[in-house]
């Protein structure tokens, strides 16, 4: 079955080294499959809508051909990825130096 | 010639709206050319015409539009739920998220994400882009660059009549804000026009102080609470101790009443240690400490008098002009004195005569600043006259490092709060010293100019970085100091200890020689007096003491006075010598020393 194929995508996501969680998000900025708490999911889901929508919509002013792939933001202790597609977005936050 | 137009209008049409009409153009006057005027004018074939060959520039001021800005922030609460989905049932969102787990999309986009978002992962896990490569390499050169400053602020006395500034504090957080107390210290050299106010100054803007301080009598010395920002407290030309926070405007808070007070100018003030972070003592030039607590300055809470016969004479105490706290030994503290004497005092002893603990001399004029090492507590920093001293606690004879003489007066001194080695000095003419004893003993690291008037008060910032410097004529420099002077370097610690022990090691040895000299000298001394005491038999009386000294003195008047009368009779004889040597006319050549002229007299 496909839905079990999904969550085996994302457990071997969330296996990888570093990896400290994972969010899936609709496209009403609601988590749908997390393996964070709910809180926090809740609001890396809706503060990362906001800044991954508008760095797509920026990169689609420059070249309207273009698009977004993945938005890779380094902090001090990890580094958050977000990936847009059809109206989700896939939120991974990792630990790169572990 | 002249050209009239007359335009009339009916009285009755006065007031009335104007009825505009076109019409063709009308001539009015005609002024044709007249060929004689032309005659009197003169052609000039070379003409000179003065022609710029760059471009025409102007200068122009514009007002731009003030752009406002204001920080706002989002408190992110959950949203985005269809309308029939209540987000606070578990139930009901979690049906929500199962149906939007089926939903083909998701599933498909998820795959797609999935593959994505493992290849992201996969490249961190397998290389570190940011890593860095040359570190250690780096921290080697930036030490090797030649040492430097640079002048970041300057602050001027906002007054007409310039005053001395006389003590800086940083603001104890964020270090974006100095204070500064002004006043004239020359003796009768303040004028009726001179302001009293001392100021606050924002570190960024040297065009307006931040906020004025209105005391009573010029601030000589001025600091900040440590436990509490808002809080200030500084000591009048008067004596008088004023509080003030900043809260609460420019009018002090508390002040101490004029009996109870210092009877000088209060030279140094610090805050201590204490559970209600209330506490200060100051120190002046009438030769006592005072203990106060700020919330109650009619009194002060102790007294000390700085008598080094230990009996608290004020008429014998010693002028404090520096004083000197570590927070970490909370009972001891020190005083720097006019004398030139450094007294170390511990406020937890018995008795008051237990108060003062030592004394260290060594300097020959006043002891303006006074300082324990940040890191090595044991070592303090003094300066008085040309020098700049350090001296270890153990050691009560002399210091253990001093400058050489300087060309000026020494005025102010600090140790670096980041590296244990470097410390500053401000002189009488205007430069500033940054001194790294590890580096080079003999002579400052860096000097720099920083003005043309003296130097008198100097105040390092906690992070070392930057050093505010006051001068005579009320002008406060803020100079940036570079990276290698202000940030630890590797071994320093250990290396300074290592110095401060060798070096008290070193005087150790010369006291130990010195006091077995003195014990030589103090015994064979005994002995002529034994020999002596034989003779005179017993103690003396002042009286007896007197006279004999008066014996003494005449006796080598007498013997002086002989000496003379003799020397007088030798020129006389030899006089006589050349008379006789004239007329026997025997003897060719005559000297004349008195030996010689007895032998020439017998033959």
């Amino acid at each position: 079955m496909l839905l079990a194929e999904v969550e085996e995508t994302l457990k071997r996501i969330e296996a990888h080294k570093g990896v400290i969680g994972t969010i899936v998000v609709n496209a009403e900025g609601i988590p749908i499959r997390t393996n964070l708490d709910n809180s926090t999911a809740v609001q890396y889901a809706g503060l990362l809508r906001h800044l991954t929508m508008l760095a797509r919509s920026t990169v689609r002013d420059i070249d309207p051909q273009n698009d977004l792939i993945v938005l890779r933001i380094r902090t001090k202790k990890y580094e958050i990825m977000v990936a847009p597609e059809n109206g989700f977005l896939l939120i991974v936050i990792q630990n790169p130096c572990e | 010639m002249e050209i009239v137009h007359v335009y009339t209008k009916l009285r009755a049409e006065f007031g009335r709206q104007c009825l505009f009409s076109d019409r063709p153009a009308e001539l009015l006057v005609d002024v044709l050319p007249d060929p004689s005027l032309g005659l009197q004018f003169i052609h000039k074939t070379p003409r000179d015409q003065a022609l710029q060959a760059c471009r025409d520039m102007s200068e122009h001021q514009v007002n731009t539009e003030r752009f406002e800005s204001d920080s706002c922030g989002i408190n992110h609460v959950e949203g985005g739920w269809p309308k029939d989905v209540n987000p606070q049932e578990m139930e009901q969102t979690i049906r929500f998220r199962k149906k939007v787990e089926k939903d083909e999309s998701y599933i498909n986009s998820t795959l797609q994400l999935g593959s994505v978002m493992e290849h992201c992962i996969r490249q961190n896990n397998a290389v570190d882009i940011y890593q860095e490569y040359f570190e250690d390499e780096e921290e080697v050169e930036e030490s090797q660059e030649p040492p430097f400053a640079k002048t970041i602020n300057v602050f001027r006395d906002p007054n007409e009549v310039k005053r001395t500034v006389t003590c800086l504090s940083w603001h104890p957080d964020s270090g974006r804000k100095l204070a500064a107390a002004y006043s004239c210290l020359e003796f009768q050299k303040t004028s009726k026009d001179m302001s009293l106010d001392s100021y606050i100054w924002d570190v960024e803007n040297p065009n307006r102080p931040e906020m004025t301080l209105k005391p009573t009598s010029p601030l000589v010395c001025l600091e900040y609470n440590p436990k509490d920002s808002h809080t200030l407290v500084g000591g009048s030309y008067n004596g008088q101790i004023a509080y003030w926070d900043t809260r609460r405007g420019s009018q002090p808070v508390e002040l101490s009443s004029v009996e109870q007070s210092h009877r000088d100018p209060v030279y140094k003030i610090i805050w201590l240690q204490s559970k209600t972070g209330t506490d200060a003592f100051s120190a002046s030039t009438d030769g006592q400490v005072l203990w106060w607590d700020v919330r109650k300055l009619s009194e002060p809470t102790e007294r000390l008098v700085l008598d080094p016969g230990r009996e608290g004479n004020l008429d014998r105490a010693l002028g404090a002009i520096s004083l000197e706290f570590e927070s970490t030994m909370p009972t001891k503290f020190m005083v720097g004195t006019e004398q030139g004497v450094v007294v170390s005092c511990n406020r937890k002893a018995k008795t008051p005569a237990e108060k003062i603990v030592c004394t260290y001399d060594g300097h020959h004029g006043p002891v303006y600043a006074l300082q324990r090492n940040p890191f090595f507590p044991k070592n303090f920093l003094t300066v008085g006259d040309w020098t700049a001293r350090i001296w270890s606690e153990d050691i009560k004879e002399s210091s253990i490092m001093w400058t050489k003489y300087q060309m000026s007066y020494l005025t102010d001194a600090c140790w670096s709060p980041v590296r244990p080695s470097v410390f500053f000095t401000v002189k009488m003419d205007g430069v500033l010293d940054i001194w790294d004893i590890l580096f080079k003993q003999n002579d400052p690291t860096l000097s720099l100019k920083v003005c043309d008037e003296a130097l008198y008060s100097l105040r390092v910032q906690d992070n070392g970085r930057l050093v505010a410097c006051g001068s005579q004529q009320g002008g406060a420099t803020l100079l940036e100091i570079c990276s290698g002077l202000s940030t630890l370097q590797k071994n320093e610690k250990s290396l300074l200890a290592a110095m401060f022990e060798r070096e008290t090691k070193r005087e150790k040895i010369l006291e130990a020689r010195q006091r077995e000299i003195r014990l030589k000298e103090r015994s064979r001394s005994e002995q002529s007096r034994e020999e002596e005491g034989g003779r005179e038999e017993g103690e003396e009386s002042p009286d007896q003491l007197i006279a004999r000294a008066e014996n003494n003195f005449f006796s080598v008047v007498e013997t002086e006075l002989r000496r003379r009368r003799e020397k007088e009779d030798e020129e006389n004889r030899v006089m006589s010598l050349i008379l006789y040597t004239q007329q026997s006319l025997t003897f060719c050549s005559l000297t004349f020393t008195s030996e010689n002229t007895k032998v020439l007299l017998l033959q």
